[in-house]
């Protein structure tokens, strides 16, 4: 403990537009963008896993665009559009396609990885709105559930495409 | 685990960023994609304590294909590259290989040149930029340079990129008319590191081999290019059989073993992907498709 330089931590005001919405924190420049979320802005629907890209429960919409949370900084989000798991539903009435599906279908167990899961399908049948099996399956395969529950999660994919056509075609 | 702490730099130019590079020395790190950099940062095995963001500097996002190269500035994410038609047609390669690269949560983020700044054996995009002979392009606060790729990776995790110096951009060559090119790789599950990967370009001149050249993911310390053009030129294409090229891609290799695979069976995988490769770019090339 001899020389303790304490040096204080650089802190910045960081602005992030998260589902739709403006928001503020302080917090240092090493904040990764998942922790962001939960602990400044306590958007907990964010999961953190790995930490390092593998698992995909952190998985977040930028731009529409999913990504790894975990991997990046909240500092260098600030110029994007995010959106997270709370964002996804229409409204606070009706949930979204995809997490019709995973009503439905049992596509949860645990639910740890399940905001990953569902963000990265929201994007997925943006860009691909009539996905086969196969389809279903790749679309996935940067995610891991924990419970191993894929078998459901494929099947929450396909019925998601489904309910996605069948609101378009009743509204 | 979280990144140890560090100062945040946002410069709006390359000038900005070499000057930040140069004042900072070994303690400065270029954030591009992050998406091997900040793994590193999380698990700690990397504590640079400055980090030069790049994300906000104009003029690095761009994708230019000219005569003899795809040139991509060193903010191109992986997914931009993966669907640019024009640089598809002007190297299939690339579109070959950039599907088997990570996720596409993690090719939404990452950047090309970033991965082969980074010089990992195990990534698929310093093997194409070694089998496309391209070059990398740096600046410094002294100046800018290229660096040919066969020049350019050192060892595994290292370039010949020196302190205060940032990759701009890569250029990947083309292929001659008459080439067809391809990519496979096996991993434990689709988009993690490969446990061995091959590139492959095949040229014909009117149904007869002229050139064949792969390059390796995960079973060379760097990305070099084995040459079996001598094995093979001259002869029909139809009547090659490319299972030879398989003994030659198992000498040539280099494997370590890991938890994942032993080092034989990266070998194994190696020579066998070799020939899958091989038929496969030889097919193309005859069908005249380069696809």
């Amino acid at each position: 403990m001899t020389d303790t330089t304490s040096t204080v931590e650089q802190q910045l005001e960081i602005t992030l537009r998260v589902n739709g919405v403006a928001r503020t924190a302080t917090a240092p420049a090493r904040r990764l963008l998942s922790d962001f979320l939960r602990h400044d802005l306590r958007l907990t629907g964010t999961h953190v896993g790995c930490e390092h890209g593998v698992c995909g429960a952190c998985t977040v919409l930028v731009d529409g665009q999913p990504m790894r949370s975990c991997l990046m900084f909240a500092v260098t989000a600030q110029d994007h559009e995010i959106t997270t798991v709370e964002g996804l539903a229409p409204d606070a009435e009706q949930m979204s396609p995809v997490q019709q599906a995973f009503t439905e279908c049992h596509g949860l167990q645990c639910g740890f990885c399940t905001p990953g899961f569902l963000t990265t399908i929201t994007a997925y049948l943006q860009e691909n709105p009539d996905p086969t099996e196969a389809e279903a399956r790749e679309c996935i395969s940067g995610n891991l559930c924990r419970c191993t529950g894929y078998q459901n999660i494929v099947k929450s994919v396909l019925r998601a495409a489904e309910i996605t056509h069948e609101r378009e075609a009743g509204a | 685990m979280k990144p140890s702490p560090f100062v945040h730099h946002a410069p709006r130019s390359v000038a900005e960023a070499v000057a930040v590079l140069a004042e900072v020395g070994h303690d400065g790190k270029v954030l591009a994609g992050g998406q091997s950099l900040i793994p590193i940062l999380n698990m700690r095995l990397a504590a640079p304590g400055h980090l030069v963001d790049i994300n906000r500097v104009a003029g690095l996002d761009t994708v230019e294909v000219t005569d003899d190269a795809v040139r991509i500035g060193a903010l191109v994410r992986h997914a931009l590259l993966e669907r640019h038609d024009g640089a598809f047609a002007a190297n299939p390669l690339l579109r070959q290989a950039l599907r088997n690269v990570a996720h596409p949560a993690i090719r939404n983020r990452g950047t090309t040149t970033g991965s082969i700044a980074h010089a990992d054996p195990s990534g698929e995009m310093p093997a194409v930029l070694a089998l496309t002979q391209g070059y990398v392009e740096a600046a410094s606060a002294a100046g800018t340079r290229e660096i040919a790729a066969a020049d350019f990776f050192l060892g595994p995790l290292e370039s010949c990129l020196t302190e205060g110096e940032m990759a701009t951009g890569v250029r990947f060559g083309r292929f001659p008319a008459g080439t067809g090119t391809a990519f496979a790789e096996s991993a434990r599950r689709h988009g993690d590191y490969a446990l061995a990967g091959v590139a492959a370009a095949v040229t014909l001149t009117d149904g007869v081999v002229t050139s064949v050249r792969a390059s390796f993911v995960s079973v060379t310390p760097t990305p070099d290019v084995l040459d079996l053009t001598e094995a093979f030129a001259g002869r029909e294409v139809a009547d090659v059989d490319w299972v030879k090229a398989a003994e030659m891609a198992r000498d040539h290799v280099d494997p370590d073993g890991d938890i994942h695979a032993t080092a034989d069976y990266r070998r194994m995988l190696a020579g066998v992907l070799t020939t899958r490769v091989l038929t496969e770019a030889a097919a193309t090339a005859l069908e005249g498709q380069s696809r």
